[in-house]
């Protein structure tokens, strides 16, 4: 079975004057697969993620995104992607019906896609009441879902989460993954950062960068098998140990 | 001796229309270190800051090293420390200008408890001419609680210090809790990350602005009313879903790698009943095992 | 004490350290002199000019030629008579007006001295003075070749009359007008600003958790915005002495006096406004909504206040700026003393008093 590659990099490198935010870095993600990008802070993983969106140029390498090019055709890859990150999701002066219909114009969809994804998505968050409620009253945990939802509403090929459960509760945390899983079942490549590394053992693949590297990359059984341990949280800690530019670079 | 105590704190925003703070009520001994566990937006920074005078509670009394929130305020100021949800340094002041100001600023000088924060300071001492906001988020939160901590204080209150920070840098910060726990300080920290909460003597589960418990991790583990399982196979997903719709099991939430379910009737037969069904759903690799419960599955289950 | 003194130092690294704030500090003053003065007056040439030469005898014709000749100056046409000249500056076209008198010449070698006339169109101040000034200078030139080829004490007499505007407004009172705006910007803005920064970077939590006195938080943010403003002061005074030739009239200490007084109203204000902000932003809006432009519009130094309709009159009186205004020019300009601002000054004073008071019962010695 050939996989269809959705993500492709070689050797994709960010520098910032003399420093090396991104080294170097060759993977490829596939269609439908929840890949999870991991590593400590300051690792390089946020400039990583800023040039496969097409929001930052990269100092050299090449990457393919959805098939489009990332110096050529930053636009083609924008409207094939979906975003959410931890701080920016929605308008919280909006209400949630008017941030659903306003990402959606973004992207393009009709008034009557609109109205029917609309409808379905309220159905599915179970937010039927609250849809004429500004964001801003919304709990942490509903934003957050609410954020992802219309991230994924133009179905996109891709959909890159940066920390998108940060300081959520448990229960919220685990209905957000159902909606990761549901999403990938849809076929939409899921691109994740996270700090909770329970969430890594939730991914098909994982890669953990280190000083803006990818020092591992492979399926949560077979890097735990690799490393010798029974959790992804001492694999990580292993990588991260090594870190040695934290301070002395940035 | 009570070093932090609360009795029916009620804190509510934009005149009582979110309850922030719901009838809390708990206390903190001398020299132990509390935490303080929940989501976002679950009360904790409200809590802190009611603490550290900085809030005035809608009801119900508080105070700190016996001292009142409210009337003996400038009390409570010259003996705790505090760090805030993000690390308040001055970005563009150097690591030693940071410390020196605070220390300043608290009447005291830095060689005056240098022995307190050394361990952590020396850390720091290769970039102490360095901006702060050059800073990796690891080292800023080291030089936040130094600067917290130079005056000396009794009662010792970080709120989340150790959100947005990596797996590495958390487990230094909480090596450097237990050694100040040893200095005789007090702790209060708040967390979101469940997994922190074991390395607290006592902890309080918050959500939506109620305690849900407060106890040590031990005694709020074996307070969990059921036998829990770890279940996993070849493909977790499927797994999941009929684990969800079997009406033998309770509940099922995934926890890494396995997901955790408990029983209906917690009988034992329903194990290898289980076993069974999974088996006839073509699932491989089929694990089922007998655990002790997390504080995260002590908080779901205190959630429902 | 030591701890006050080492707030200050701390207040002066963020300045210093900030490439930004100190443009606006150092940077604004400088280039709003320079807008104002400098660059809009010293470029003048060809501005046009008529002669109405009743005279029409050898010193006048001389006079005439010298003038024509002058590359500040493109003489238009020569007129006949004065009621012509009102109608050519009314239809723009014209800066400047000579009229020589009759029996110019004649009045000049037998009673030695005559009479010269100058119009000037002084709805544009500045370039007003300097044409009169280059005129007059030409005719003094005239008059000292005379004078050193007859050996016999010659004057000539320009009688200068501004059309439109008699009492030259602008032309040296922009001055006063840059240091109103200069001090309020610079304090109110820089001030609620840095105030907002320590709240929205948490650090004012961890300040006001501490036995630090609130006030002295505030009177050491206060104290290095005193300091700069007067340095900033110092620049404005210099520049437009040595490039501008604005004259200091009167005594500088009193200047420095009121000034200081302005600085303290703008510093409270600043306070008030961070008592009641949140974030940087809402905090450089409202100082720049709040004081900015009713700075400029109010104060009289760009739009002459006597023009504007009765309303706004009466509401320019609520600004502080405009009394300062007021204040310095008699000061720096007319050169008058304490006795003739003493009514402004406790107007200052009041509003001073009053904003000072309003921001530190507004200061709130906990988060809300």
């Amino acid at each position: 079975m050939i996989k269809e590659v959705v993500i492709k990099t070689d050797k994709l490198t960010k520098r910032f004057g003399d420093f090396i935010a991104t080294n170097e870095i060759t993977f490829e993600v596939y269609a439908g697969e929840i890949f999870g990008f991991l590593g400590a802070n300051g690792a390089g993983k946020t400039t990583a993620m800023k040039m496969l969106c097409g929001l930052s140029r990269p100092s050299s390498g090449n990457a393919t995104i959805a098939g489009f090019d990332i110096y050529k055709q930053t636009e083609q890859i924008k409207r094939n992607i979906g975003y959410m990150s931890q701080k920016f999701s929605l308008y919280e002066d909006l209400t949630v019906l008017e941030n659903i219909q306003f990402f959606g114009g973004i992207y393009g969809l009709s008034d009557k896609q609109l109205k029917k994804k609309s409808n379905e998505l309220i159905d599915i968050l179970g937010l039927q009441k609250e849809s004429k409620k500004l964001v801003a009253s919304l709990p942490l945990g509903w934003k957050q879902k609410l954020a992802f939802s219309v991230a994924v509403l133009h179905e996109p090929k891709i959909v890159f989460l940066d920390e998108p459960t940060g300081g959520v509760d448990p229960i919220i945390r685990r209905q957000f993954w159902d909606l990761i899983y549901q999403a990938a079942d849809k076929g939409i490549t899921i691109f994740v950062t996270t700090h909770y590394m329970d969430e890594a053992e939730y991914c098909n693949r994982i890669s953990i960068m280190v000083d803006g590297v990818i020092e591992a990359l492979d399926s949560p059984i077979n890097l735990k098998q690799q490393f010798t341990t029974s959790t992804i949280d001492e694999v990580f800690y292993k990588l991260a140990r090594r870190a040695k530019r934290t301070e002395n670079l940035k | 001796m009570k070093d932090v105590e609360l009795n029916n704190i009620v804190k509510t925003y934009n005149k009582g229309e979110i309850k922030a703070v719901n009838d809390v009520s708990f206390s903190v001994d001398k020299g132990e270190l509390f935490g303080l566990i929940g989501a976002d937006g679950a009360g904790k920074s409200s809590i802190f800051r009611i603490l550290t005078t900085l809030l005035l509670p809608d009801s119900g009394t508080a105070s700190v090293n016996g001292a009142d929130v409210i009337k003996d305020y400038k009390l409570i100021r010259k003996n705790v420390g505090y760090m805030p949800g993000k690390f308040s340094l001055y970005q563009d002041l150097s690591v030693a200008e940071n410390l020196n100001f605070f220390a300043t600023v608290f009447n005291t000088t830095v060689s005056e408890n240098y022995d307190l924060i050394k361990e952590i300071y020396i850390q720091l001492e290769p970039f102490k001419n360095r901006r702060a906001g050059k800073l990796s988020g690891g080292m800023k939160q080291k030089l936040a609680l130094c600067c917290a901590l130079i005056h000396r204080p009794t009662v010792l209150f970080l709120d989340e210090p150790t959100t947005g920070v990596d797996v590495v840098s958390r487990k230094e910060f909480w090596e450097m809790l237990k050694g100040l726990k040893q200095q005789g300080i007090t702790i209060l920290v708040s967390t979101p990350y469940m997994d922190e909460a074991t390395l607290c003597e006592r902890i309080a589960l918050i959500q939506n602005g109620r305690l849900m418990t407060i106890d040590t991790p031990d005694n709020i583990v074996k307070q969990f009313p059921d036998s829990l399982y770890a279940v996993r196979a070849d493909n977790m997903s499927k797994l999941q879903h009929i684990l969800r719709n079997n009406q033998q099991i309770k509940s099922c939430f995934s926890f890494g790698d396995y997901h955790h379910i408990t029983f209906q009737d917690d009988i034992a037969y329903s194990q290898n009943e289980l076993i069974q069904t999974l088996q006839s759903a073509n699932l491989k690799d089929i694990e089922i095992k007998h655990i002790t419960p997390s504080i995260e599955d002590c908080f779901i289950n205190l959630m429902n | 004490m030591k701890r006050f003194i080492s707030f200050v130092k701390k207040e002066f690294y963020h300045v210093f350290r900030d490439d930004k704030t100190l443009l606006m500090l150092f940077g604004m003053p400088i280039v709003l002199i320079l807008l104002f003065g400098f660059a809009v007056t010293n470029e003048i040439k060809n501005a046009q000019i008529v002669v109405c030469d009743y005279a029409k005898d050898p010193a006048s014709q001389e006079i005439i030629n010298k003038l024509s000749v002058n590359k500040s100056f493109h003489l238009k046409k020569a007129l006949l008579n004065h009621s012509q000249i009102e109608e050519e500056f009314k239809k723009e076209n014209i800066k400047l007006a000579i009229v020589f008198p009759t029996n110019f010449n004649e009045d000049l070698l037998h009673l030695n001295k005559a009479q010269i006339q100058i119009i000037a169109d002084a709805s544009d101040p500045n370039t007003a003075t300097t044409l009169i000034n280059r005129a007059t200078a030409i005719i003094m030139d005239y008059q000292k070749q005379l004078t050193l080829n007859s050996n016999l004490p010659y004057n000539i007499n320009p009688e200068i009359r501004m059309l439109y505007n008699p009492e030259l407004k602008g032309a040296t009172n922009f001055v006063p007008g840059i240091m109103a705006l200069v001090l309020l910007l610079v304090c109110v803005l820089m001030t609620a600003v840095s105030i907002v920064r320590e709240k929205e970077n948490g650090t004012m939590e961890v300040l006001l958790v501490s036995p630090f006195n609130p006030f002295l938080v505030i009177i050491s943010k206060a104290l290095p915005f005193l300091i700069l403003s007067l340095i900033n002061l110092a620049i404005i005074l210099v520049l437009s002495v040595t490039l501008l030739d604005t004259p200091i009239k009167g005594s500088i200490l009193l200047l420095v006096a009121e000034s200081t007084l302005l600085i303290i109203c703008a510093l409270s204000l600043g306070l008030l406004i961070s008592n009641n902000t949140k974030s940087q932003q809402t905090a450089m809006l409202l100082s720049m909504m709040g004081m900015m432009l009713p700075t400029m519009l109010f104060t009289g130094f760009m739009f002459p206040l006597e023009n504007m309709p009765v309303p706004l009159q009466v509401i320019a009186n609520i600004f502080p700026s405009k009394w300062y205004y007021i204040i310095i020019k008699s000061i720096m300009i007319k050169g008058l003393g304490f006795s003739a601002i003493w009514k402004e000054t406790l107007i200052l004073l009041g509003t001073t008093a009053l904003l000072l008071i309003l921001s530190l019962k507004t200061f709130k010695k906990r988060l809300e």
